[in-house]
């Protein structure tokens, strides 16, 4: 059970100050209130019990995000493959339904859980919460999140994760950054895959790259082929920099919370 | 449809709120909406109708106050009003804006009885 949420229970709670004014002179005691009830907040909590637990088990964790027929799930294939074995990795699969992504990612041997958000276009924190129950092993290594393929609505929910990575193929347009804007912006690093392709396809690289940056100057960028591999490794080299940034922030705080205890003695 | 589960939300926030402040219904409400909240109004209204239905908020008029962002230049330094993702300075016409609100979702007053 997860701690916040007693599942289906309302349990909200905001810090604000209500207070009324005009009202009274209506029959039944119509009030105004001043409130600021933001819609974000119950994912919002639920993705901040995630960052704890994942930041006390030592994972990195990542969610990927795209539009449906990006190579996401071939690209994680790939990804797994040369690091099972290597360190601690798991997969949470996010779809509208069927487990084919999850039955993919097991063939490599590595753990994946698959959540079915039926009609919903995105995975919440909640979910994610959820399926973190059954890796209950999981630390020291990297958690990814697939989410469900759609560039708009995953980019507002956060589940937690360290970084959001959106995945765009060659064989989409090039000016998507610009459609769908509000993923850009909230990614931290942009994969563009299958670039064996690009030979045979429109994909001006260079103009989708300034497009990603007019949107978030900070992006990232990787060129890749999920499937021959080329450019795999410095894909690789970015989780292992990721994982050890990540290691070493922890290591700090941890180090500077046990001075601050060691001075009360 | 992510309307659907942000509507959803909000109902469950109201019952909190109907229970601290102690009302039975609310009959009018004013969000306030960014521009990069990834939100459309009409399919937030919708939602919300059909969120409601059997609720404290059912018949309730949703009000959308839609609110424009901010963001500062990286080139220039200078703040400016924004109203999408992509857009050029208004001083230098780069694109560096840094975005720094508009992507807020909030309910700001009620009308209850």
């Amino acid at each position: 059970m997860c701690g916040i949420c007693g599942c289906g229970q309302p349990h909200e709670h905001q810090h604000q100050h209500a207070h009324e004014h005009e009202g009274g002179h209506e029959a039944e005691a119509q009030r105004r209130l001043q409130v600021e009830l933001d819609l974000f907040s119950r994912n919002n909590r639920h993705a901040q019990t995630n960052r704890e637990m994942f930041a006390r088990r030592n994972l990195l964790v990542l969610n990927l995000v795209s539009s449906p027929g990006s190579g996401k799930t071939a690209l994680l294939v790939e990804t797994l493959k040369q690091q099972r074995g290597e360190l601690p990795v798991a997969v949470i699969e996010g779809d509208q339904q069927t487990h084919q992504d999850a039955d993919r990612i097991r063939a490599t041997g590595v753990e994946a859980v698959q959540i079915n958000t039926g009609t919903l276009c995105h995975l919440d924190a909640h979910m994610v919460g959820h399926a973190m129950e059954q890796l209950p092993e999981l630390q020291n290594g990297i958690l990814y999140i697939e989410n469900v393929g759609n560039l708009v609505c995953p980019a507002g929910f956060d589940l937690g994760e360290a970084a959001k990575v959106v995945i765009l193929s060659v064989t989409e347009g090039d000016d998507k950054p610009l459609k769908y804007p509000g993923m850009f912006h909230a990614a931290q690093l942009m994969i563009l895959n299958k670039i064996d392709l690009l030979p045979h396809v429109d994909f001006d690289v260079e103009a989708c790259i300034e497009y990603a940056r007019r949107i978030n100057p900070d992006i990232q960028v990787l060129q890749l082929s999920a499937r021959t591999g080329e450019g795999l490794s410095a894909w690789l080299n970015w989780l292992a920099g990721q994982r050890r940034d990540q290691l070493d922030a922890r290591i700090d705080q941890l180090e500077s919370e046990l001075r601050a205890l060691k001075a009360q003695l | 449809m992510h309307e659907l589960s942000l509507c959803r939300s909000l109902i469950s926030l109201l019952r909190q709120q109907a229970e601290e402040q102690h009302f039975s219904r609310v009959t009018q409400l004013w969000l306030d909406v960014g521009p990069l909240a990834a939100v459309v109004p009409d399919a937030m209204m919708f939602a919300f109708e059909a969120a409601s239905q059997g609720t404290l908020a059912e018949g309730a008029r949703l009000h959308i106050v839609e609110r424009p962002g901010r963001a500062r230049c990286r080139a220039c330094g200078a703040e400016t009003e924004i109203s999408q993702w992509y857009q050029p300075c208004a001083e230098c016409g780069a694109y560096q804006l840094q975005v720094l609100s508009g992507d807020e979702l909030k309910i700001r007053e009620l009308e209850v009885v």
